[in-house]
């Protein structure tokens, strides 16, 4: 009971604290929620796109067996694929044909990929390809090859944005059309895509397909998906380091105003030691009254964040994030909150800012109220 | 009864500025008796009692309070003896700004944790014993000087120490609110508190409640009426 009173008695001290210098703490608490919100979007960003790509990569094939020649990237042939088709556990293998094409008109790069249910003549394309240039069912597409090929093609349809962040620079055509676009035979494609029954033997197979194919690479969802993760971890990083400035500013300011005691508040000090408060009493109101502070601007910087990449789409981080040409992709994220990952920047702006207030805080109440006085 | 034997303070010892402000010092406060420490400005009056009430270590001697050595206590029994046995009123009256003058009263009792209601009464009535219920609840700042010290006292008085002490209260304080102090201090006394209080103002020193004087001149006391 004692120690409950004692608690709330400092808990009213603590607040009281805090609205006596009322424009300090809304300052600090202003410039904190924003740290916060930063760092929050870029992390629950980052988590989201990992997120979603991973989902996105779910749907597609187990295996992708591309030819390489001289560590390059080349096209092969179906003879491949037949080559492949007796593998135990093979559920299913199809030849893909896709390529990249630059369009100097949207200074935009498109992926333009055969697909068997688009009929000559047609086309579906992705989010940000109709952004770029228009577009809507209905409408006809321009598209002029480098070796100055002009393909002309009706849009079917917009792919649905829920694909966007791998479909957005889509463009779906008729295989023969593509064919004549890019001037590749009859025979050769991108490409396999393999379906395994068991995902658990999707090492064995690709292992088994290689040496089948000598001088195919075989790349996994699993290899993909890492691939994905590295290209937005490393995205997430550089906004990091981008931000590493606003941080060390914020950990300055916070070190200035949280730590550098006015003459009025170790003077306060002072009375609150000679009218009978220990060292310990003083470090635990104050330690509440950072806890509040740090508190609050927590939670209203995570929900700007959260508002920020959920509700906003990142506007801010949006370039750097999901961009990979200049056709970056329009999608909702999943709202999806990793606890590991809210403790972790909990930590990493509460636990400073807290220490920031102790260590000052202490050495003044460990000194005699009339030295601290005087 | 609380006892200085050769008490020195120095302040910044060892440094260019150094200050000898309290020579070697003996003394002897006797309980339930209204003392004076008298002298002029530097004569070392607020250093004397800052080291009586524990707000200071000497920088030797000891000071001894009912038998107890009490100067060499490690810091965290040095105030638990502070709010045990002292209650302040200091030369401006060092009430904290922005907060209401019941809860200045209340503060030197936050750290035991009183249940609040018993505390708030408490206070209550220490601030209508000096006619100040009707001004509990206004902001410190607000209050004239007269009612400062009124709060100051109250607040010295929550937690019902046995020596009371008061650095200069009667300073920039008109006839009126110099009687009036006098008149508490002399109610303390016979309520069986220690009262000890620094002054030059020959209203306090001259005063016909004052069980004793002690002049202090550069650091020591000169002379002490018994």
């Amino acid at each position: 009971m004692t120690a409950l009173s004692r608690t709330r008695y400092f808990l009213d001290f603590a607040v009281s604290s805090l609205l006596r210098r009322r424009w300090r703490t809304l300052s600090l608490i202003l410039v904190y929620s924003c740290i916060v919100a930063l760092l929050g979007s870029v992390l629950l960003f980052g988590t989201a796109l990992r997120r979603e790509a991973a989902t996105q990569l779910s749907t597609g094939p187990d295996i992708v067996v591309q030819s390489m020649i001289m560590g390059r990237h080349d096209m092969l042939r179906a003879a491949d694929l037949d080559a492949l088709r007796g593998l135990r556990g093979l559920r299913r293998g199809e030849a893909r044909l896709w390529g990249y094409l630059y369009d100097s008109s949207a200074a935009a790069n498109y992926t333009l990929m055969a697909n068997a249910d688009t009929a000559p003549g047609e086309a579906l394309v992705g989010e940000g390809v109709a952004r770029a240039r228009k577009l809507e069912p209905g409408k006809l597409l321009f598209l002029v090859s480098p070796a100055g090929k002009f393909l002309k093609v009706r849009v079917k349809s917009v792919i649905a944005p829920k694909s966007a962040l791998i479909s957005s620079d889509l463009v779906l055509l008729n295989e023969a059309d593509l064919r004549a676009f890019f001037s590749v035979a009859p025979d050769l494609y991108t490409d396999l895509a393999l379906f395994v029954a068991n995902p658990r033997e999707v090492a064995t197979i690709a292992q088994k397909g290689a040496i089948r194919l000598p001088g195919r690479r075989f790349v996994t969802r699993e290899d993909l998906t890492r691939s994905y993760e590295s290209l937005f971890s490393w995205r997430e990083g550089l906004v990091l380091v981008i931000l590493a400035g606003a941080v060390i500013a914020f950990a300055i300011f916070a070190f200035d105003k949280a730590s550098g005691l006015s003459s009025e508040e170790r003077r306060e000090i002072g009375i609150l030691k000679a009218v009978g408060w220990d060292t310990s009493h003083i470090i635990a109101q104050k330690l509440i009254e950072g806890g509040l502070v740090s508190g609050t601007s927590f939670l209203i910087g995570f929900i700007l964040a959260y508002a920020h990449v959920f509700l906003f789409r990142a506007v801010l981080f949006e370039p750097v994030l999901t961009g990979w040409s200049t056709l970056y992709p329009r999608f909702r994220l999943t709202q999806e909150i990793d606890g590991l990952q809210v403790t972790s920047l909990a930590l990493l702006t509460i636990l400073p800012y807290v220490a920031a207030i102790l260590v000052p805080v202490w050495r003044t109440a460990s000194a005699d109220p009339d030295e601290v006085m005087r | 009864m609380i006892e200085l034997c050769a008490v020195t303070k120095t302040y910044n010892a060892g440094r260019p500025n150094e200050v000898v402000a309290l020579g070697a010092t003996d003394l002897t406060i006797s309980d339930k008796a209204l003392t004076v420490f008298a002298g002029p400005s530097g004569s070392g009056k607020t250093t004397l009692i800052t080291i009586v009430g524990c707000l200071a270590r000497p920088t030797s001697g000891r000071v001894v309070l009912n038998g107890e050595a009490v100067s060499g206590l490690p810091q965290r029994f040095l105030t638990e003896v502070r709010r045990r046995t002292f209650g302040f009123v200091f030369q401006r009256f060092n009430l904290v700004r922005g907060i209401s003058a019941i809860e200045n009263v209340m503060l030197p009792a936050y750290p035991i944790g009183t249940p609040h209601a018993r505390l708030k009464t408490r206070a209550m009535e220490l601030l209508s014993s000096f006619g100040m219920a009707h001004r509990a609840h206004f902001n410190v700042e607000i209050l004239s000087g007269g009612e400062v010290q009124r709060v100051a006292i109250a607040r010295a008085l929550v937690n019902d120490p046995e020596v009371i002490i008061a650095d200069e209260p009667t300073a920039s304080l008109d006839g009126e609110r110099v009687a009036h102090f006098l008149a508490i201090a002399a109610d303390l006394k016979a309520r069986g508190k220690t009262v000890i209080v620094t002054s030059h103002d020959p209203r306090v020193t001259g005063a016909a409640t004052v069980d004793r004087l002690v002049t202090l001149a550069d650091g020591r006391p000169a002379d002490a009426t018994p």
